[in-house]
Order: structure tokens, then C-alpha cells, then sequence
């Protein structure tokens, strides 16, 4: 980035709706979609009179996620009210943590271009969702009138907040990348972007190199995929940089990523800003978190991306390429170590296989990053449904390595594998694809072939290698394809020398 | 036989003993409502004929021979911050004006379970927030006692109907002295429950750390009965306490001998006036008689829980009120061109005087520059207002003040001085501010208006606040005199 006229500095604010089964102070199901209004309550539509209730379970997600952050679990935290108008928040203030949030200070380690670096993490705290607004005539600044739907509002979410650490825009993707991948794993959230349970607000400013003071911030708005933040990232820095290198100056403000336009949208300026108000909110009592609770939570933590990624290259000698791919997604990490233990490889911690258990782990991470995610993607499939189990995989190796089927037939087994589900042992048995080596049974047919193709012969002694391939060919025809090709290699080049 | 004279214990002897039944019982005190209404105006909306056919269920019961609870057939009145499912709850806010709520107040559901009858919604200042019930979109209520008098406020309408005998019991809410100013002023029982031991959920805020719903009553053995109806954990208030609730009436005929009464000074200073004053000299003496001894003691910080309240209490409101913004239910206001000037005509004409000057003293506090020099002074002071009663308890079993400073004022006395209309609680609010019960009850009267005597107690010792009371109450007469009120508009 040396290159560039400015240092980039950006944080990043994420926020992850919980997995949990209710809503944060009623009862309500936190179920996607449904129809407009269905998922509510006098609660969480903050009728006059009601009051909320804490659902504990967000707290456990809430100090989950902040142990598998690294951050400390306050022992004392409250909830406050974040007051605005506006109307999709029905009672007029969100509430939210402001002062004790419920866990700070942790990190997250990431890699980019083989460069190993460490983002802080300020906070970690507990709000509710607001509900969402239609607006008749599609946009806002158009709409002749608007509808509000109030299934979201009352959805647990945390805002995770990054420090400033952040130096570029692959800085910002590894990042975001590795949270999701700890969120999930974790299971406190299950990161659909798509259907918004993850999304992304970055601070960004710009500054000369080698100055201290950082430069005006703007804070951008609406990012909910890694697309769109990197766009999104793009045309803010170079906005900012051109106004810089004109000699201008950045307003503080906040912006909207227009997916669209492709472009960013100031919302509201600085001297506009709101005045929140916070409050600690009086209907709620403090939350007291004892260290039997941390510690409870703690042991729920699973084994986090980070630790497996190790672990792969150091138990199954995977290269840091397949471990890093592999652990990116919970679900394909779990295939992996599943397909694993299913070859007999389930090993204590600080273990390592021996050289055949390497080469097993390879072609299972071959399969997985190959064959397996192209048909997986082609099906917009993840690992977490993928019809072949990774049982079924592995017997698909195992048929290969004791020579029962070739490699090619792998193939057509491997397909039918894709669209059935069967176990390939039974498709094997059912279409005949059982290698044939016996020596007997090919020699003859390598002797009927040689015997049909005197030319191809000729040629052969003549010096023209590619006669070979011919006779393997017509041996393959012969067979369909269930010859075993090293033995056929042999017995042809015995039959060939005869002549 | 004049039923709504009666408290609710005789009511329900007489029912058990069948010599009434609920029916005659409930249409008795309809028509009291009905004939004493016009001039009391303390009702908002009038669930009569609901009654009725709760009172017919009643009687089946007793019929089948039944058991009935203590509160069983009993007509009541619910002020109008707390949600009835199905009939309108109003606040008395044009803001509110056709808010029918979807469900019941915790409060209302244990009284409907109790099997208590609801005759209807009674007044209140604006959204609680004012001490003499005329800050109502309605028309304010009336002193029984005289009626060019205020009833006080905010549960102007629950007391006042009490006193009339428009109802048997009634619930108030009392955020800064709400429910006991009103009872002192129309000469019933008000009780102010411990922060906690009834629940919130239903009660439409005014200032969440400070509101409490309690009950008003001709007798003190009524208010044990209702609050063994209402009081208890609710799991749907995560600020109600959870913890088992006495027999309240378990307390009621136990002797206060040997009791020793703080009386704190700062609330005999100047201020109060004379007739108050005697009252409550009399009021001791007739506690000494009973084997109580008073003692004078101090809560030097009495004088900081004036403007601690006008902070706390206007910061939580202007947050709780927020919500009434025009786009969901209650009133919206015509013509808007936009989003914004949609929700600023809406609070604009849909809010009254008193709650706006409240919403924009909230909203200044809690500002950013400004909440440390107020909000949060505010809060220290509280906790310093709360200490000067915890240690006052280590040494008293009670504490006794007046109620308030003076009897009831004039209808529109203070209406344009609203400095001087906050000091009508300044007896009231320390109470609020240190989440402690306190009880009033009548302990005599001036030119024929109620003066109230006040008992604080320790936080969940409403038991013992009973116990005084009652005890006091047997040793005087004035709670057995009704006001002179006659019915129909000939007065
Ligand atoms: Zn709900």
C-alpha cells in the first residue's frame, strides 16, 4: 500500500443477529420471514404499559462470542436506552449497552498475503433489532407512503467493535472473514448475510504517511457482503483520496453504500448528528456475572478456526493452503474431521499420522476443495448438506487405494454418488464396475487385441510410442473400462516384446 | 341498606351471609356512581354493564355454594394508566384518547382472578404527572369533601371515588406521592408499596424507577386485603421482587406497643401549615396512648428530594413518552408534510402543558454535556436520600410526617405555578426516591377536610405500616365519616 498517497485507517463495527430460539425480551420466535407482523407481541411492539424481560440465553450467546473474541467478561453490566425517533423502533429507544458492555478487550489474528497480524477488538455488546420499513413507490426519497413490519424489532444482536487497527481493504475482508468463521463455529450466530444476520459498518479515514493524528472519519453504512464492502471500501478511500489530494477536506458524516449506484450516499452530517440520550435503562436490573458462569460458558467454546487450521497441518500434514480453505467454513472443517475419523484417523492432540494417513488426508482434501465444491456450488449446496457423506467418501477411497475400482471409474461412481446418495460399494456392485485383475482374464484380451491390430504393431517396433496408448484404448473398450490400467501397462509391453 | 358506605370486609360478610347479593351489591354502587358523577367527575370511561354480568357470575357461584374469595363481587375502580384488555385506557391524554389495549395490567388480571368487579377507568393528571387531577384532557375531578376543592393527583379520580362511594377500593399509581396525597386530600387509605413488591408490567410509565401501583381504601383492613390480591412476583416485571408476600392481614389487630416512631424534623418546618400541624400532635399523642414512643430524628438531605425528583423523574418520562409518536396507535395529527413534522404536530397537540414542560426538562438532562451536572448529580443524591432512611431504621420501627403540607387547595389555585403545585408532594417524594412503602391515612380534619398522617417503613415491611395503621385507626373515628355529599345536581 506504500504506493498509495495516504494510510488508510479503518475499524470495523459488525453486527450478528443471535441464534437464539426467542427474542431478547418476550417470548417471540426470532424465525426469518413470516408473514408481515406475525412475529409479535405487546412487548416487543412497545405498546404503553410493557416491559421487558431478559432472555438469559442472549447473555450465554453474548459471553460466547466475547470468550471466543478474547475479550473480558464484565462482571458487572447493565443495559441502557439509546433514544431516537424514528418508525421502525416502536418505543422510540433501542435498547442497547453503553458504558458496561458486556465483554472488551480481545483481538483477532489474520493472515494476509503470508503476513501475520493482530486486530484489537474494543467491545462486544448486547441490543435489540429494530423492525424494517417498506416503502411504497421503492425508494425512500420517493416513497408516497410506508409500511413497517415489526417481526424483526426485538431480535438479539451484538455489536462487535473493532479497534482502528485495520491498514487496508484485504485487511478488512480477512478480517470480517475471520470473524464470521469464529461467530460460526461458535454457533452463537448462524452470519447469513443475505438474510442480514450479519452486517458490516466501517469507519474510515485517510492520513499522510508517517502523520499521527488521524484524519476525519466518515462511517459508512448497509455493506452485507464481502462484495459490497470491498466495493464499498474502494470507492470511499479513493473518494476521500481525491478530495485530499485536491487540497479539500472530508466531512464528518455518515454514508449509505448504494449497491445500485455503486456509490456511497452522505445520510446525516456531523452537525446533524443525534443526541442519543443514553440512559441506563430503569426497567432492567444490572447483570451480575459470576465466574462460575464465565466459566461454564467457557467450556462450551469449541475448538475455534484458528486452533484447527494448526491442528490440520500439524496431525494430517495438510498444506497451510488446504488448512486455511478447510477451516474457513464450520460446516467443511466438520466434513473433514468426520471423513478423518472415518478412514481410522481420529488422533489425541500433538499427534501426528504417518506418511500413508498424509496421503489419505490429501486426497480427502483434494476431493473437498475440488470435485466436491464445484458440485457443490454448481448446487448451491454448503458441506453442512452435501449428499455424499463424508463415510461414503471415504469407502470411495478406500475402493480406490485397495484397487476394487479404477480411478476413472471413480469418477462415474463419484457422480452417481452426487445424484443418489448410495453408498459406492452399492453402486459399484450394481453396474458391474468391479477392476478386473485377473492376469488371466486380461492377458487374453491383450492377446486378442495385439492379435486384431498387426499395423499398429508394426508401427510399434517401428518406434511410435503412441501405439501403446491405442492398445490400452481398445483394451479399456474390450473391458468397459474395468481393466485394471497398471496391469494392462505390464501385460501389453510382455505381448508387444513377444511379437 | 347504603352498600357503598360499607368497606369491602363487611360487604363480603354480608354476601357470604347471603343477605346481599352481588348483584344488588354492584347495582348499588353503579347508582351511587351515576348519582354523585356529575358533580365528582372522576370517571373516565364506565364498564357498568360488564359489571353487571360479572356481579350475575358471582351470584351463580354463591348459589352453587360456591366459596367466594375475600375480594369476590366487590365493585372497584382502575385508574386510567393501567391496561384493561378490550376497554379504553387513556392516561387521560388526548394522546391516548381511543387506545384500547390487547391485553390486562398484571394488577388488573390478579384482581379479575380475585374476582373483583371493575366499574370503570377513573381520572388521573395527564400521563401521572401532576398533584391535583386537573391536568386531565378530561375535565378535573372534584374534592368529595368540597367540590370547588382539588382531589389531588395524580390518582385524583381513584381517591376521590373511594371517598364518594362510587366505588368500594380503587388502584392508584404513585410516583412522587400520587397515590398518597390524593388519599390525605379525600380522607381515604392510600398505600405506596415498596419499589418491587407489586408489579409495573401493564402500568403505563411516567418514571420507571419510581412508579408503583397501590391501593386506595375506606379501611385499613381493606388495603391488606388488596394487597394480598395484588402484591407478588411477576416474572413479566424483571424490577418486581422475588420474594413470598405475608398474610397482609395477619398484621392488622397486633398491639404497636413499645414501637418506637422517628419523626423526622425536616418535615415539621415551615411550610406546614398550622392545622396540619395540630393534627399530627394529636395523631402522636394518640400513639403514645397506644404504647408507642415518638422520637424527633433527622433526614438531612429532605431538602435535596425536591429537585433530585425534578430530575430523575422528567429524565425517565421524556424516555417512556417518546413512544407516542403518531405512528401506531393513539392519536396522529392531521396535515403532516413529512416523517418529522408528522411526529412534532402529534406530540404537539396530543400532549397537554404539564407533560410537554416534563418531556423537554427530561430531555435537557439527560443531553450530552449536560447529564453529569444533572442526571447523574441526581442519581448520587438519590443514594444519599436512601441512606439517610436506612440509617433513620436502624433506629425506628416506623417513621411519621403529614402527608401534606396543607388540606386540599382550590380548583385552579396552583394550575399556572407549577413550582408551587410540585411543593404539594414535598412530603411524599423522599419515599419514591428511596423505594420504601409508606402509607397514608386519615388523622383528622380541618374546616371538614381530610388531613393524612404518614407512615414509612422499611422496604417489605408494608405489614407493619398495616399494623400502625390499623392500630391508629381503632383508636380514632375519622375514617368512618363519609363526605357530605348528596347525589343529582340539587346541592
Ligand atoms: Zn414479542
Amino acid at each position: 500500500m506504500r504506493d498509495f498517497d495516504f494510510e488508510i485507517v479503518m475499524g470495523l463495527e459488525v453486527h450478528a443477529e443471535l441464534h437464539t430460539k426467542s427474542k431478547i425480551f418476550c417470548g417471540c420466535t426470532t424465525e426469518f420471514g413470516g408473514e408481515q407482523n406475525t412475529h409479535v407481541c405487546p412487548v416487543c411492539l412497545g405498546l404503553p404499559g410493557v416491559l421487558p424481560v431478559l432472555n438469559e440465553k442472549v447473555v450465554d450467546y453474548a459471553m460466547k462470542a466475547g470468550l471466543a473474541l478474547q475479550c473480558t467478561i464484565a462482571s458487572f453490566s447493565k443495559f441502557d436506552r439509546k433514544n431516537y425517533f424514528y418508525p421502525d423502533l416502536p418505543k422510540a429507544y433501542q435498547i442497547s449497552q453503553y458504558d458496561l458492555p458486556i465483554a472488551e478487550g480481545g483481538y483477532i489474528d489474520i493472515e494476509v498475503q503470508g503476513e501475520k497480524k493482530r486486530i484489537g477488538i474494543t467491545r462486544v455488546h448486547m441490543e435489540e433489532d429494530a423492525g424494517k420499513l417498506v416503502h411504497g413507490g421503492g425508494s425512500l426519497a420517493y416513497a408516497g407512503y410506508s409500511l413497517a413490519d415489526y417481526n424483526r424489532t426485538g431480535v438479539p444482536l451484538i455489536e462487535i467493535v473493532s479497534e482502528p487497527d485495520i491498514r487496508s481493504i484485504e485487511e478488512a475482508i480477512a478480517y470480517l472473514e475471520q470473524l464470521k468463521a469464529i461467530l460460526e463455529y461458535t454457533e452463537v450466530s448462524d452470519c447469513k448475510m443475505e438474510q442480514g444476520s450479519l452486517r458490516c459498518d466501517a469507519n474510515v479515514s485517510l492520513r499522510p504517511w508517517g502523520q499521527k493524528e488521524l484524519g476525519t472519519k466518515t462511517e459508512l453504512k448497509n455493506m452485507n457482503s464481502f462484495k459490497a464492502l470491498q466495493k464499498a471500501l474502494e470507492y470511499e478511500i479513493e473518494r476521500q483520496a481525491e478530495i485530499l489530494r485536491d487540497g479539500g477536506k472530508i466531512i464528518q458524516e455518515t454514508r449509505m453504500w448504494d449497491e445500485n449506484k455503486g456509490e456511497t450516499i452522505a445520510l446525516r452530517s456531523k452537525e446533524e448528528a443525534h443526541d442519543y440520550r443514553y440512559f441506563p435503562d430503569p426497567d432492567l436490573p444490572p447483570i451480575v456475572i459470576s465466574e462460575e458462569w464465565v466459566e461454564r460458558i467457557r467450556k462450551t467454546l469449541p475448538e475455534l478456526p484458528q486452533a484447527r487450521q494448526v491442528r490440520l497441518v500439524e496431525s494430517y500434514g495438510l498444506p497451510a493452503y488446504d488448512a486455511a480453505v478447510i477451516t474457513g467454513s464450520k460446516a467443511m472443517a466438520d466434513y473433514f474431521d468426520q471423513a478423518c475419523t472415518a478412514y481410522g484417523m481420529t488422533l489425541p492432540a500433538g499427534q501426528k499420522v504417518d506418511q500413508k494417513g498424509q496421503e489419505r488426508a490429501k486426497q480427502i482434501s483434494n476431493y473437498m476443495m475440488g470435485e466436491l465444491s464445484r458440485r457443490l456450488n454448481a448446487s448451491e449446496k454448503g458441506f453442512q448438506d452435501c449428499p455424499i457423506s463424508p463415510e461414503n467418501l471415504v469407502e470411495l477411497l478406500t475402493l480406490i487405494e485397495g484397487g476394487t475400482i479404477s480411478g476413472k471409474i471413480a469418477k462415474t461412481v463419484f457422480d452417481e454418488m452426487f445424484e443418489s446418495g448410495k453408498k459406492p460399494k452399492t453402486i459399484v456392485e450394481e453396474k458391474g464396475l468391479v477392476q478386473i485383475s485377473d492376469e488371466g482374464a486380461l492377458a487374453s484380451v491383450v492377446a486378442e487385441v495385439v492379435a486384431a491390430n498387426p499395423q499398429v504393431v508394426a508401427d510399434f517396433k517401428a518406434g511410435k510410442d503412441k501405439a501403446v496408448g491405442f492398445f490400452v484404448g481398445q483394451v479399456m473398450k474390450a473391458t468397459r473400462g474395468k481393466a485394471n490400467p497398471g496391469l494392462v501397462n505390464r501385460l501389453l509391453m510382455e505381448e508387444l516384446k513377444r511379437q | 341498606m347504603k352498600l357503598h358506605t360499607k368497606c369491602a370486609h363487611e360487604l363480603h360478610d354480608l354476601l357470604v351471609s347471603k343477605e346481599i347479593s352481588a348483584t344488588e351489591l354492584v347495582n348499588d354502587v353503579a347508582a351511587r356512581l351515576e348519582d354523585v358523577e356529575p358533580k365528582v367527575l372522576a370517571f373516565v370511561t364506565k364498564t357498568i354493564d360488564e359489571a353487571k354480568a360479572a356481579a350475575a357470575r358471582v351470584d351463580d357461584k354463591i348459589a352453587s355454594g360456591e366459596k367466594i374469595g375475600p375480594l369476590e363481587g366487590i365493585p372497584m375502580a382502575i385508574k386510567d394508566n393501567m391496561c384493561t384488555e378490550g376497554v379504553p385506557t387513556t392516561c387521560s391524554s388526548k394522546m391516548l384518547h381511543n387506545f384500547v389495549p390487547p391485553y390486562d395490567a398484571t394488577v388488573v388480571r390478579k384482581l379479575k382472578e380475585a374476582g373483583s368487579i371493575m366499574l370503570g377507568k377513573v381520572n388521573m393528571d395527564e400521563f401521572a404527572m401532576g398533584s391535583s387531577c386537573e391536568n386531565s384532557w378530561q375535565e378535573g375531578t372534584r374534592n368529595p369533601w368540597r367540590l370547588e376543592r382539588v382531589p389531588g393527583g395524580s390518582s385524583g379520580g381513584s381517591a376521590a371515588s373511594v371517598s364518594a362511594g362510587q366505588a368500594v377500593f380503587s388502584l392508584g399509581s404513585d410516583t412522587g406521592g400520587s397515590i398518597r396525597q390524593p388519599a390525605a386530600f379525600c380522607g381515604v387509605v392510600g398505600l405506596k408499596p415498596t419499589y418491587g413488591s407489586v408489579s409495573r408490567y401493564g402500568l403505563i410509565a411516567f418514571a420507571s424507577s419510581l412508579d408503583q401501583i397501590g391501593p386506595f381504601s375506606r379501611d385499613v383492613r381493606d388495603c391488606a386485603l388488596v394487597m394480598n390480591a395484588i402484591a407478588g412476583h411477576d416474572p413479566f416485571d424483571s424490577t418486581s421482587a422475588p420474594i413470598e408476600h405475608p398474610d397482609y392481614t395477619t398484621f392488622l389487630d397486633q398491639s404497636i406497643k413499645g414501637w418506637r416512631i422517628g419523626v423526622p424534623k425536616e418535615y415539621f418546618g415551615e411550610g406546614i401549615d398550622a392545622d396540619v400541624s395540630e393534627t399530627m400532635q394529636k395523631a402522636m399523642k394518640t400513639l403514645e396512648s397506644l404504647g408507642a414512643e415518638l422520637i424527633e430524628c433527622s433526614l438531612p438531605h429532605t431538602e435535596y428530594a425536591l429537585p433530585c425528583y425534578y430530575i430523575i423523574a422528567p429524565a425517565e418520562a421524556s424516555s417512556n413518552l417518546a413512544r407516542y409518536d403518531g405512528v401506531r396507535y393513539g392519536f396522529r395529527a392531521e396535515e403532516a408534510e413529512d416523517l418529522i413534522s408528522m411526529f412534532s404536530k402529534t406530540r404537539s397537540e396530543g400532549f397537554g402543558e404539564e407533560v410537554k414542560r416534563r418531556i423537554m426538562l427530561g430531555t435537557y438532562a439527560l443531553s450530552s454535556g449536560y447529564y453529569d451536572a444533572y442526571y447523574l448529580k441526581a442519581l448520587k443524591v438519590r443514594t444519599l436520600i436512601k441512606q439517610d432512611f436506612d440509617r433513620a431504621f436502624e433506629k425506628f420501627d416506623v417513621l411519621l410526617s403529614p402527608t401534606t403540607p396543607s388540606v386540599a387547595f382550590s380548583c385552579g389555585d396552583r394550575l399556572n405555578n407549577p413550582l408551587q403545585m410540585y411543593q404539594s408532594d414535598i412530603c411524599t417524594l423522599s419515599v419514591n426516591l428511596a423505594g420504601i412503602p409508606a402509607i397514608s391515612i386519615n388523622a383528622g380534619f380541618a374546616d371538614g377536610l381530610p388531613i393524612g398522617v404518614q407512615f414509612m417503613g422499611k422496604p417489605f415491611e408494608e405489614g407493619r405500616l398495616l399494623q400502625i395503621s390499623h392500630a391508629f385507626e381503632q383508636a380514632t373515628s375519622c375514617h368512618s365519616q363519609m363526605p357530605p355529599l348528596k347525589g343529582g345536581c340539587a346541592e
